[in-house]
């Protein structure tokens, strides 16, 4: 199914779509005063930027430098070709220490992998521990957003869920409340499980250590209180140096929900004294990517979501339109270089306006990318075949001033005689949403002819 | 082939040319007053602020916040700071730190950029008690708050294994319709005193 027919369950519901839309641009609006309040901030994104390519430009040393220190340090690091690697690795790990509960936090990594039905299969408990993640989990869906994960669901429908799972009072929807709830359901699941995953924001070389952000502390909750850590990583988390954090923890929080930073910014060196941590660093499709070189600047990319909440197509299309894990501008690029068969009606879903790339952090051309990815499937034959006749008949068109004329004339006079029935069919697309503007009697050429006859006849008369 | 090697072989294949890494000199904001901006922006993100001149002061001002009065279990590593029911040292297990409802804790220094206050687990039998406890109080001496976080880089090396973490204000979360509620999992307050 591609991106509009799913948009098109989503739009179905017009003041949700608004609702959805506004609660996206609030958090754009965020991003925007904390980018303002930041004298240096093109600097700063410029700066980011270049480190990211830096970092891809040596990744091997660095991968492998990142694995002497975190050894060093006491960590075990293990590597990971593809999904099916990562979710047998981690799963080994847990069968060794004999786990049977495990708390996760946000990891968009793990979601790639679909690490939880992977392990649940496999009969250990895995609680996703962010509550939006949670809240989704509950109701047996994907994350909406990477970084909202339940965006997309109403205060009455998380009541509704938490009624039923948690056993809050019926019909509750105040955001505090069932915040508390969720705190008592939660803090349970922490004391009691064995091991806790994480994902990674980034990893240092130079250090061997893993940086996790969180604003509800989850990372930190459920690695403190377990003996065993697992942090799954794909490689492209790696940056450099410890004090290039300076400039991407400033880039962040802001860009992401308009934060100064997150609440919690940890910085892991090592296992905690008795205990285990395990590093997973995984490919599944990455180098792929890395070896296109007009696609590879995407792996620069944080995971802010910042290209989401200003995307006018995504804040009215919902995340699930994607029918991917990471949805919005980034993963229109990131899925179609994995799967370019299953998404390759994603970089459709773009206006190409290229806001996405004016807030990106890390300097990401999102929107060239993205008009690069319609030629890419164009070549690889995956356009559906009524895009590509359209796109040849009217490429003939232009190509061809009497064709361009002539048809110019001939739906002038003919569209504002033609009934609606006519006009606005199933072939007419364009029209499902939107009214034709008002035909002219003239072309511009026309018009244009007919000002410079009259105009030397004018000047004539002199 | 292992799969670290074939991962390395597929990165090698057609890397990136070279891309200098660039300089990060002159980076960063300072302010005219630090101490003001600090406390704007833990206020901000839902911290309390405290400027205090010395212990004794800090512990008149622990007195009258409502949490500190009513609390039983309240841990403190600083010594006169408080008066501490719970001795973490001889705790052996950190669940059992659950109903901790205060833990009084050292920052070793404070980012007036974004309110953060950097603090790790060196000689900390459980890092947890930052995350459990039900209210977490930071204790930062004045004299060690740097204005932007390129300053505050400078001042880490990260050479042996340990835990650290910027925490700036109380765990919070706006999961439920963007609606901002302060109390996810970790503390519901975050109250930072500058000593000094």
């Amino acid at each position: 199914m591609d991106h509009s027919t799913r948009a098109a369950q989503f739009i179905r519901n017009e003041a949700r779509v608004h609702w959805h839309d506004q609660a996206l641009w609030y958090v754009r609006v965020k991003r925007d005063k904390m980018a303002q309040s930041v004298p240096e901030w093109e600097n700063l994104r410029e700066i980011a930027a270049q480190i990211k390519a830096h970092t891809m430009s040596r990744l091997p040393d660095y991968l492998e430098m990142f694995e002497e220190n975190a050894t060093r340090l006491g960590a075990k690091v293990h590597w990971a070709v593809d999904a099916r690697e990562h979710n047998e690795t981690v799963y080994q790990i847990l069968k060794n220490h004999g786990v049977q509960r495990v708390v996760k936090s946000k990891s968009m990594l793990t979601e790639e992998c679909h690490l939880n039905p992977f392990l649940e299969a496999r009969g250990i408990e895995v609680v996703d521990t962010d509550l939006g993640e949670r809240i989704v989990q509950l109701a047996q869906e994907p994350p909406s957003h990477i970084v909202l994960p339940a965006i997309h669901k109403k205060k009455e429908e998380i009541g509704e869920l938490f009624h039923r799972y948690l056993h809050t009072e019926k019909g509750a929807s105040d955001p505090t409340y069932l915040t508390e709830s969720a705190r008592g359901h939660l803090r349970e699941k922490f004391l009691k499980a064995d091991a806790g995953i994480t994902g990674v924001n980034f990893a240092i070389a130079e250090t061997g250590g893993l940086v996790i952000c969180t604003n509800e502390g989850n990372a930190d909750m459920g690695t403190s209180l377990p003996p065993l850590h697992i942090a799954c990583m794909g490689f492209e988390k790696l940056i450099p140096r410890a004090r290039d954090l300076g400039v991407f923890l400033r880039l962040l929080a802001r860009s992401a929900t308009g934060q100064p930073i997150t609440t919690y910014s940890a910085h892991f060196h090592g296992p905690r004294p008795g205990g285990e941590l395990h590093i997973v660093i995984v490919d599944n499709g990455r180098s792929q990517i890395l070896q296109k070189p007009e696609f590879r600047r995407t792996l620069s990319c944080i995971r802010c979501g910042a290209c989401m909440n200003t995307c006018p197509v995504y804040r009215r299309s919902g995340g699930h339109s994607y029918d991917s894990v990471v949805p919005g501008p980034i993963g229109s690029i990131l899925s179609p270089a994995q799967d370019p068969q299953r998404y390759y009606s994603l970089p459709f879903a773009s206006s190409l306006c290229g806001s996405c790339t004016d807030v990106c952090p890390v300097k990401i051309d999102l929107h060239h990318q993205l008009l690069a990815w319609r030629k890419e499937l164009v070549l690889q034959g995956l356009i559906p075949f009524s895009k590509r006749l359209t796109m040849k008949v009217v490429g003939w068109v232009f190509q061809n001033t009497w064709a361009y004329e002539g048809t110019g004339r001939l739906v002038r006079w003919i569209v504002p005689k033609l009934p609606r029935s006519v006009l606005y069919n199933r072939w007419n697309v364009w029209g499902k949403q939107r009214e034709l503007p008002p035909f002219p009697k003239e072309s511009f050429r026309e018009m244009y002819r007919k000002r410079k006859v009259q105009g030397s006849e004018a000047r004539n008369r002199k | 082939m292992t799969s670290k090697q074939t991962i390395l072989q597929a990165i090698k294949k057609s890397l990136p040319p070279e891309v200098p890494l660039p300089d990060l000199q002159g980076l960063g904001v300072c302010y005219e007053n630090p101490e003001a901006q600090f406390a704007e922006i833990l206020k901000a993100v839902g911290g309390s602020f405290f400027r205090v001149k010395d212990i004794e002061a800090l512990n008149r001002e622990l007195k009258n916040l409502k949490f500190y009065q009513n609390a039983r279990k309240i841990v403190s590593l600083l010594p006169g700071v408080g008066e501490p029911t719970v001795d973490l040292e001889s705790v052996e297990d950190p669940h059992h730190l659950e109903d901790v409802e205060v833990a009084i804790l050292k920052g070793e220094f404070a980012v007036a950029e974004n309110g953060a206050v950097w603090v790790t687990d060196r000689g900390l039998r459980h890092r947890a008690i930052y995350f459990i406890t039900q209210h977490l109080i930071l204790v930062v001496e004045a004299h060690q708050l740097v204005h932007n976080m390129h300053q505050a880089y400078e001042r880490l090396a990260f050479i042996n294994p340990g835990y650290g973490a910027f925490i700036s204000g109380p765990s919070k979360t706006a999961d439920i319709e963007q609606a901002l509620v302060i109390g996810a999992h970790g503390p519901r307050s975050c109250t930072v005193f500058l000593v000094g």
